[in-house]
């Protein structure tokens, strides 16, 4: 079905279909839309799950630790603060090897109090064993988060996913939706390490040091699986639901001699900005990056790079971009921009290609005297 | 009457909606409180209305601080304030969400270390912050954004937990009658140890009622014995006149809950559970006057 | 490309203006984004929401700043707002007000919105419904079709005076 939506109802619209047994609710701008679009499901009838209003995001994750041990579907979203309050139990969920979806609507940390998108918030969780997506558009929240299931239920990968969506410019604005019945594209979750009565266990228990570090190995296996799988799924989505997806998205990248590489709705106004800059004979392009856990393989050599960050970690760097350098051996020239919500436009894009640096850092709209 | 400074410590160009009780309530509180006070506010409405980096609208320092964390945070205020000796009043001003849900935990260890305090929790029976999801301070029946059918549950009994922790002064009260609000403050404030004060603060956009009619509902609140204005000094329970004067005669129930939006097409076993509650909280609260408990 | 930006305070509806705006222009099979800039929001605030409207994919993301269009659902906010900010040269305005209004340069549309939603007893926890009234009043200056409108005031709202009062505006206003 054809219709208008936000970021927000897209991804509660996504939930929906794929029929999660327990909800964990709690709210938090610009993420709460979420979670109340559910409660309307449910209180219509529409949607047949538990939905649990918890008192703080720390025991939303982990009730959904609870009910998903138990091999029942999960889901929850937070933002920013709530995602930090949770981090403990982010850590715990993807040890636990819990296939628990979680929408994350990027937003700033305090203080001050911020409500705006930046990523910061995700990437600090990018430690911890969950994959990570970044989407663009309304279309791509409800399709990632759809398919954030069936990878994280998939029996090589059994980790839980985070789908990031841009707080306010993406979860709160309204574009074209196609809704699907996703059938057997999301098959019946089964959790081989359920709970079972009749053949008891221990779950984490005390782990000593000559056998943890195979656990911690087990994810990071499974996390280099999941490439494959998540390409795999992206593929059958592309043949019955006719949208393809990648690890990242190219826009006039095969010719272009600069590069410019983002993440969230940036990547989307850069693709103004390459227009324009092709308009002017410049060959540019850009690269949304979509997968940032597993963290892409990419081609990038032989052409200029302007990424984008919109995110910073402090007495280091841009984190896309110093991820690219140590992953890639490239030397690009970063901006940092959007942070807090910061009004990034193609034309300002479009200034940092032609303004380039390689090798050099730029913080947009800073100058000594702060 | 109680003489109330003319001092404002609540400056113009606040963030507040039309009709907020909050930002009343706290006038009041910071014309008892003086200018050796600082207020500590968790994430709700408060933060906001403090208005936009570069201007605040309190003429008090303001500390802001994380969702779950008030009642931790002015535990560490006020014990570095009391080893430097000073007297400065420390009061956390939070919202019912950041109090009764996420913020409880913090609450509990901040009274039971006895920290020297004022926690002050205005109850608009909803996190008001974030558009109005239910909280567990959320009485039974109300529409909320999370439970758009009536929440089932009934609303969570904050002052018995608090009581729970025996400190030496508590107190409910409630916007309507901010010269109560004044008086309480000032108790509280003249005692060492941890008080806490909880205050109804009919919410104009959250209750869904015309933003000029918030004291009227506060009032209605009282007169129904929906929300009872007692103290609790040292253990010793006293209602206070004008809610002595509800319980013996109160307004119908439906008086109260028929002008606000948010009860609209509330069941009767919502209702039932409203009156329930209410009759056990009086029924306790005069046997503890009485001392018969 | 065309875009409106729509100034109103909380509680009066102007988020959800731009979303039957966006809505209504989907149904006329155009590509539409809309998104509001959130302050602090609170009912009395002033609040800016965005609509863009195009025959194509629309990638832009950053806020409005050459506007083709001005809604000004509350001529209070004129006061703490520049609302003509970046209007383009050409660029028009619709004010909720009665009697004729004059903004020097640019073609001004006034409709009573408040008297339409009053009249119909339109009014919200005391606020008078300005979001569907106004969207009769673009759809009579061609930014919308009035079919679109009508679909789009029934799909987000039971309550039939909806469309009447978008109806209403319609009739009243003058292109």
């Amino acid at each position: 079905m054809l219709t208008i939506a936000t970021g927000n109802k897209a991804v509660a619209a996504a939930v929906k279909e794929v029929r999660p047994a327990v909800v964990a609710a709690y709210p938090i701008t610009p993420q709460t839309e979420i979670v109340e679009q559910i409660a309307e499901y449910v209180t219509s009838g529409e949607l047949d799950c538990r939905y649990i209003p918890v008192e703080s995001e720390h025991s939303a994750m982990a009730a959904c630790i609870g009910a998903s041990v138990t091999g029942a579907r999960t889901f929850t979203a937070t933002s920013s603060h709530g995602l930090m309050y949770m981090h403990e139990m982010v850590n715990w969920a993807a040890g636990a090897r819990l296939p628990i979806v979680m929408a994350n609507v990027n937003r700033a940390l305090g203080p001050g109090w911020n409500v705006w998108a930046e990523h910061t918030d995700s990437l600090q969780e990018r430690d911890t064993g969950w994959l990570q997506v970044y989407v663009s558009t309304v279309q791509e929240a409800y399709d990632a988060t759809i398919m954030a299931f069936r990878i994280a239920e998939h029996h090589d990968v059994l980790l839980p996913v985070m789908v990031n969506l841009d707080g306010f410019v993406l979860s709160h604005s309204m574009q074209r939706l196609e809704t699907l019945h996703p059938g057997d594209f999301i098959p019946p979750m089964e959790l081989p390490h359920a709970i079972d009565t009749a053949h008891p266990a221990g779950y984490g228990t005390l782990t000593g040091p000559d056998d943890y570090f195979r656990f911690r190995w087990d994810i990071e296996r499974s996390m280099r699986r999941s490439a494959g799988i998540i390409a795999g799924t992206e593929q059958e989505f592309a043949d019955r639901f006719g949208r393809s997806y990648g690890p990242v998205h190219e826009y006039r990248f095969e010719d272009a001699d600069v590069v410019v590489i983002a993440m969230g709705t940036l990547a989307k106004e850069a693709e103004v900005a390459i227009d324009k800059l092709r308009d002017e004979g410049i060959r540019a392009g850009s690269l949304g990056i979509r997968w940032f856990r597993p963290f892409p393989d990419l081609d990038l050599g032989g052409r200029d790079l302007v990424v984008i960050d919109r995110d910073y970690s402090f007495g280091f760097g841009g984190i896309l971009a110093q991820s690219l350098k140590s992953k890639h051996r490239i030397d690009p020239y970063t901006v940092i921009a959007g942070l807090g919500g910061q009004e990034v436009t193609f034309d300002d894009i479009a200034s940092f290609v032609r303004e380039r640096r390689p090798g050099e850092e730029h913080w947009f709209g800073v100058s000594d005297d702060v | 009457m109680t003489e109330i400074p003319k001092e404002e410590y609540i400056l113009r160009c606040t963030s507040a909606c039309a009709g907020c009780p909050s930002s009343l309530t706290l006038r009041y509180v910071l014309k008892a409180a003086g200018p050796d006070t600082v207020l500590v506010v968790p994430a709700c409405c408060t933060s906001i209305i403090q208005g936009i980096y570069p201007n605040t609208a309190m003429n008090v320092p303001v500390y802001n601080v994380a969702f779950a964390a008030a009642a931790a945070c002015a535990s560490g205020m006020s014990e570095a304030f009391r080893k430097a000796g000073r007297n400065t009043n420390v009061i956390v001003y939070a919202g019912d969400g950041g109090t009764v849900d996420i913020g409880i935990q913090a609450l509990s260890g901040a009274f039971e270390r006895e920290t020297d305090f004022l926690y002050i929790c205005y109850d608009n029976e909803a996190y008001g912050n974030t558009g109005m999801q239910r909280s567990g301070s959320t009485p039974a029946g109300a529409r909320t954004t999370t439970t758009p059918g009536g929440k089932v549950h009934a609303k969570k009994d904050l002052d018995s937990i608090v009581a729970a922790h025996n400190p030496p002064y508590m107190a409910t009260a409630c916007v309507a009658y901010p010269q109560d609000i004044f008086k309480k403050v000032r108790k509280a404030l003249s005692i060492r140890g941890p008080s806490f004060i909880h205050v109804l603060s009919p919410c104009p956009p959250g209750w869904r009622f015309a933003s000029d009619r918030t004291i009227e509902m506060g009032k209605l609140a009282v007169k129904s014995g929906m929300w009872i204005l007692y103290e609790r000094e040292y253990g010793k329970v006293t209602i206070n006149g004008v809610s002595k004067a509800a319980l013996k005669k109160p307004i119908p129930l439906e008086e109260y809950l028929a002008p606000q939006g948010r009860f609209k097409g509330i069941n009767r076993q919502a209702i039932d559970s409203l009156i329930s509650q209410r009759d056990r909280t009086a029924q306790r609260l005069q046997r503890e006057e009485e001392g018969i408990c | 490309m065309y875009e409106v930006r729509i100034h109103s305070r909380g509680g009066q509806g102007g988020v959800t203006a731009a979303r039957l705006l966006a809505l209504a222009a989907f149904r006329d099979g155009r590509y539409a984004t809309a998104c509001p800039f959130y302050g602090a929001e609170r009912r009395g605030a002033p609040v800016v929401s965005y609509v863009r409207i195009d025959d194509h994919p629309i990638r832009v993301y950053s806020q409005i700043r050459n506007p083709d269009l001005v809604v000004i659902l509350d001529t209070s906010v004129m006061d703490v707002v520049d609302v003509f900010q970046g209007l383009k040269p050409d660029g028009r305005v619709v004010i909720n007000a009665t009697g004729t209004q004059e903004v020097a340069g640019h073609a001004t549309y006034s409709v009573d919105l408040t008297g339409i939603a009053l009249s119909l007893d339109l009014v919200v926890a005391g606020s008078p419904i300005l979001n569907t009234p106004v969207l009769g009043a673009l759809a009579k200056m061609g930014i919308v079709s009035m079919d679109s409108v009508k679909m789009a005031i029934s799909e987000m709202f039971t309550d039939v005076r909806n469309v009447r009062a978008a109806k209403a505006a319609y009739q009243e206003l003058v292109p």
